[in-house]
C-alpha cells in the first residue's frame, strides 16, 4: 500500500502529489498512479491496483469445470482465446484428456488471430498516448475484419468463449479459411504500411526511444513476460522453450528487435518486437491453415467432469506473454482452487522501479508500452 | 469605414456628437469583426472534424444540413445551453474572467486581417506588429484558467503553455520579419501589395531564405496555436484535458473558439505575408482597386489560400505524434531560433548584394520556385503511392448484414443462422 498523501521525502523536496486515474484518459482501464512529481519530472509513481477486482478466481470454485469457460474471457478481454486455451489445457491435463488434432490446429489458429488482434490494440494505444490518434483508428480498422472472422467462427467478437474442455466449440469450413486466407494476403502489407506510417515517424522514435529502459536483469527479476521481456533482450518464448500444443510443428522467430533504434528494453523496441510479432503470428496462421487435418474438434468428455484430485500448472503464451492458470482439483466437479498468473500485474510492478527521473509525458508511453491491462491484473 | 471616417470628422456636427458616432461606428465594426470570426472558427470546427474523419477512414459529421455543414450552429448551440459548472473549489473570479482574454485576443485580431483589398477592418500602419502582439493576450488567459480551476492537470496545463506560445512567439516574429525587411512595412495590405499574383511573385519564393522562413513561421505558429504535434497545454492522454479541464458550457466553448479562430488566423497571417494574399494573377493593385468583380475574385483567392493552408494544419494534427515538453523546447531555441536569425541575415546580405530586378534576382525567384514545386511533387507522389498501395477496409462477406440488419437483433440472428447454414454445406462436399 502506498501513501497517499505527500511524504515528508516529498515536502523536502518541494514536490507535489498527483493522482493519475481512476480516470484519466490514458490508463487503459480502471487503474491509479500517484505521483510524486517536481514539475514535469516524477520523483516516484506508484501505481495502485484493484479497482477493477471482480473475484474471477473465487468464482471458479462456484462454477463446474466446463461453465469457469466464459468466466476466463473476463479475465483478459484483449485475449480472451489465450486465457480459455489456459484453463482448458490445465482441466485437460488434471483429467488426462487427449485433444484432437484439428481441434489444436484450430485452437493456434484462433489464439495467433487473437494475438494479432490484441497487438493492434497496443499499438494503436501507444501511439494514441503519445499524440497521435490516427494509427489508432486504422488498427482498429484491420481489428475489424479480425473481429468478424471470429464471430462467424464462434459467434462472438470480444469475449469469444470459443475453445471447450478437450476441444473446441465450433469447426471451420473452406469458406472460412478461405476468408482468412484473403485476410493474411491483405494484411501483411499492412504491417508494412504501419512501420512506414508511424513506427519510424521521427516523434514517435524521439518519444519512445530511451524511456522506459528496463535492463536484462531487472525484466527477468520482475518477473516480466513476453514482448515486454524479449525487448530487453530474453528471448524465451513458451511457444518455442516450453511447447505446448502443436506449435513445435511451425517453423517461425522470435522477435526481439536486437540490433535495431535505441537501446535495449526502450519502450521503442517493446513497440518493434510487436509490430514483427504480427508479421510471425501471420506466418504460423499460413502454416496452420496448410497443414490443417481433418478429424474431430473435441475429445469425448464426460457430461460430469471429475478430474481426479491433484494440482497442475498450464500456462500459454499470451499475447502478452506467460498467461498461466494453477488449478486444483479435490475430484469434484468443481474446481477447488484457480489461481491465474498475469502478465500485467509484473509489468505493473516494474513501474515504480523505473519511474525515477521520468516525464509525465513519459509514464504515460511507458504504461502503454508496457501494455498493462487493469481487468488482467485484478481479476 | 475610411469613407465613413472621414465624413464623420469631417462634418460640421459638435465634438461630442463627433465622438458619439465614431464610437458606434467603432461598435458597429466590432460586432461585423467578431460574428466573422466567429463563424471562421466555428468553419474551422467543422473541417477539422470532416477532415479528421476522413483521415481516420471514418466518415465524421454529416447529419445537420447538407454533408453536416450546419454541424457548428448545432454544437454552439449545444455549447450555450450546457450548464457552466464552477468547481467549488475554483477561484470564482478568475474562473469566469479566463475565457476572456483568450476570446478578445484571437477575435480582435481578425480586424487587421486583410479578406480582400475593401475587406479590412483596420488597415494599421503597424497591422503586422497588432496581429503578433493581441494574440499574445491568449497566453494570460490560459495561464488564468490554469491556475483558477484550482486542479494540477489544469495548473500543468498552464504553465506548459505560458512556456510555450512564449518561447515560440520569438521565433515566429523573427520569420515574419524576414518578410517585413523585404517589403518594407508592417501594413498588411502594404505587404500584399508588393508581392504579385502569379505564384513566383509571392514572397515565399522570393529567395531561399524567404522559403525558410516560411516553414519555420509555420513550425512555429504551431507550436503557438497550441496545435499538434506541440499541443502540449492539452495533451489529451498526459493532462487529461490540460487547462480547459474544469471548464464546461460555454466557457468551454469560449477557449475552443479561440484555439480553432487561432488556426484560421495563423493561416491567414500565412498567406498575407507569403503568399501574396488577395492578389490575383494579372491584375494589377490599380485595376484590382476599383472593380467589384475583382474584389470578390481576390476575397475569394485569399479565402481558398487561407482554408488551404488550414487544411494541412489540421491534416498535420491527425498525423503526426505530439513532442515531449523538453524537446519542444529544445526545438525552438536550439533549432528555430538559431535558424530563423539566420535567415533574417541572409536575406538583409541578399537585399544588399541583389538589387531587384537584375538577373540573379529572376534566377533566385524562379530556382526557388522551382524547388518548391520539387518538394511538392515528391510529397504528393509519396502520397498517392501510399493510398495506392494499400487502400481502405476489406470487407470478407463472412457475415449477411444489411444496413438494416445491423443494429435489430432479429435480423442478426436469422442472418446468424443463415451464415451458419451456409457453413455446413461444404462440408459433405468436403
Amino acid at each position: 500500500m502506498s501513501e497517499t498523501s505527500p511524504t515528508s521525502a516529498d515536502r523536502a523536496r518541494d514536490a507535489i502529489l498527483l493522482n493519475m486515474g481512476p480516470q484519466h484518459p490514458s490508463t487503459h482501464g480502471v487503474l491509479r498512479f500517484v505521483l510524486h512529481t517536481d514539475g514535469e519530472i516524477m520523483h516516484r509513481a506508484v501505481p495502485e491496483v484493484g479497482y477493477l477486482h471482480r473475484g474471477l478466481e473465487k468464482l471458479a470454485e462456484q462454477q463446474t469445470w466446463a461453465a469457469y469457460m466464459p468466466f476466463t474471457d473476463r479475465i483478459n478481454y484483449m485475449e480472451s482465446m489465450f486465457c480459455n486455451q489456459a484453463w482448458a489445457m490445465a482441466v485437460e491435463r488434471l483429467a488426462g484428456i487427449e485433444v484432437p488434432e484439428r481441434a489444436e490446429f484450430l485452437r493456434v489458429i484462433a489464439c495467433e488471430l487473437n494475438r494479432i488482434a490484441n497487438h493492434h490494440i497496443t499499438l494503436g494505444c501507444m501511439s494514441m498516448d503519445v499524440g497521435a490518434f490516427t494509427p489508432f483508428t486504422y488498427l482498429l480498422r484491420e481489428r475489424e475484419t479480425i473481429n468478424d472472422l471470429m464471430e462467424a467462427l464462434c459467434g462472438n467478437r470480444l469475449t469469444y468463449n470459443y475453445m471447450r474442455i478437450g476441444g473446441v466449440a465450433h469447426d471451420v469450413d473452406r469458406a472460412w479459411i478461405a476468408a482468412l486466407e484473403k485476410f493474411l494476403d491483405h494484411f501483411e502489407p499492412i504491417c508494412d504500411e504501419l512501420d512506414s506510417l508511424i513506427s519510424y515517424n521521427e516523434i514517435l522514435v524521439k518519444r519512445f526511444i530511451e524511456v522506459g529502459v528496463i535492463c536484462q536483469a531487472d525484466a527477468v527479476a520482475w518477473g516480466l513476460v513476453g514482448p515486454n521481456l524479449r525487448a530487453s533482450g530474453v528471448s524465451w518464448d513458451l511457444r518455442r522453450d516450453q511447447p505446448y500444443s502443436v506449435y513445435p510443428r511451425f517453423d517461425f522467430d522470435v522477435p526481439t528487435a536486437a540490433g535495431a533504434r535505441g537501446i535495449e528494453g526502450d519502450c521503442f523496441r517493446r513497440w518493434l518486437v510487436r509490430a514483427e510479432e504480427m508479421r510471425q503470428s501471420c506466418r504460423i496462421l499460413r502454416q496452420a491453415i496448410a497443414a490443417l487435418p481433418e478429424g474431430e474438434i473435441r475429445a469425448k468428455v464426460p457430461r460430469k467432469l471429475k478430474p481426479p484430485a491433484g494440482e497442475v500448472y498450464a500456462c500459454v503464451e499470451g499475447a502478452r506473454g506467460e498467461l498461466g492458470v494453477y488449478a486444483v482439483s479435490d475430484g469434484s466437479d468443481r474446481p477447488y482452487r484457480a489461481k491465474w498468473r498475469s502478465s500485467s500485474f509484473s509489468a505493473l510492478s516494474i513501474i515504480e522501479h523505473i519511474s525515477p527521473g521520468l516525464m509525465i509525458a513519459d509514464l504515460v508511453a511507458v504504461v502503454a508500452s508496457l501494455d498493462t491491462i487493469a481487468p488482467e491484473m485484478d481479476r | 469605414m475610411d469613407a465613413l471616417y472621414e465624413l464623420i470628422t469631417g462634418s460640421d456636427l459638435g465634438f461630442w456628437w463627433k465622438q458619439l458616432l465614431l464610437a458606434v461606428l467603432i461598435g458597429a465594426v466590432g460586432v461585423i469583426v467578431f460574428s466573422v470570426a466567429l463563424v471562421y472558427a466555428a468553419l474551422m470546427t467543422y473541417l477539422e472534424r470532416r477532415v479528421s474523419g476522413r483521415v481516420q477512414s471514418r466518415v465524421g459529421p454529416n447529419r445537420v444540413g447538407p454533408l453536416g455543414l450546419l454541424q457548428w450552429l448545432a454544437d454552439g448551440a449545444k455549447m450555450i445551453l450546457k450548464e457552466d459548472v464552477i468547481p467549488a473549489a475554483a477561484d470564482r473570479p478568475l474562473f469566469r474572467l479566463a475565457p476572456y482574454p483568450v476570446v478578445i485576443g484571437v477575435f480582435a485580431a481578425f480586424a487587421s486581417v486583410p479578406f480582400g483589398e475593401w475587406l479590412i477592418a483596420a488597415d494599421l500602419n503597424v497591422g503586422l506588429l497588432y496581429l503578433l502582439a493581441i494574440t499574445s493576450l491568449v497566453v494570460v488567459g490560459i495561464l488564468m484558467a490554469g491556475w483558477a480551476s484550482n486542479n494540477k492537470w489544469s495548473l500543468f496545463g498552464g504553465i506548459r503553455s505560458a512556456a510555450q506560445i512564449v518561447s515560440y512567439e520569438v521565433p515566429t516574429a523573427l520569420a515574419i520579419l524576414v518578410v517585413v525587411l523585404m517589403a518594407g512595412s508592417l501594413s498588411t495590405q502594404d505587404i500584399i501589395r508588393e508581392q504579385g499574383g502569379w505564384p513566383w511573385d509571392w514572397y515565399v519564393f522570393r529567395q531561399p531564405f524567404a522559403f525558410a522562413a516560411f516553414f519555420l513561421y509555420f513550425t512555429a505558429a504551431l507550436a503557438e496555436g497550441n496545435r499538434t504535434p506541440f499541443d502540449l497545454p492539452e495533451a489529451e492522454s498526459e493532462l487529461v484535458a490540460g487547462y480547459n479541464t474544469e471548464y464546461s458550457g460555454m466557457r468551454f466553448g469560449g477557449f475552443y473558439l479561440g484555439e480553432f479562430g487561432n488556426v484560421y488566423l495563423m493561416c491567414a497571417i500565412a498567406t498575407l505575408v507569403f503568399f501574396g494574399g488577395w492578389q490575383i494573377p494579372g491584375v494589377s493593385p490599380a485595376e484590382h482597386h476599383g472593380s467589384w468583380l475583382w474584389q470578390i475574385v481576390g476575397f475569394g483567392l485569399f479565402f481558398v489560400k487561407a482554408w488551404a493552408a488550414s487544411f494541412v494544419v489540421v491534416w498535420l494534427r491527425w498525423t503526426l505524434p505530439r513532442l515531449r515538453v523538453d524537446q519542444l523546447m529544445s526545438l525552438c531555441y536550439r533549432y528555430l531560433v538559431p535558424l530563423s536569425f539566420v535567415c533574417l541575415l541572409g536575406t538583409a546580405v541578399l537585399m544588399m548584394l541583389v538589387p531587384a530586378g537584375s538577373l540573379f534576382d529572376s534566377l533566385l525567384r524562379f530556382g526557388t520556385f522551382g524547388f518548391g514545386l520539387l518538394v511538392a511533387a515528391i510529397f504528393f507522389w509519396r502520397v498517392l503511392w501510399h493510398i495506392r498501395h494499400v487502400g481502405d477496409r476489406i470487407d470478407l462477406k463472412i457475415l449477411a448484414r444489411g444496413v438494416r440488419g445491423r443494429f435489430d437483433p432479429a435480423i442478426q440472428h436469422r442472418a446468424y443462422g443463415a451464415f451458419r447454414k451456409q457453413q455446413k454445406q461444404p462440408e459433405e462436399s468436403r
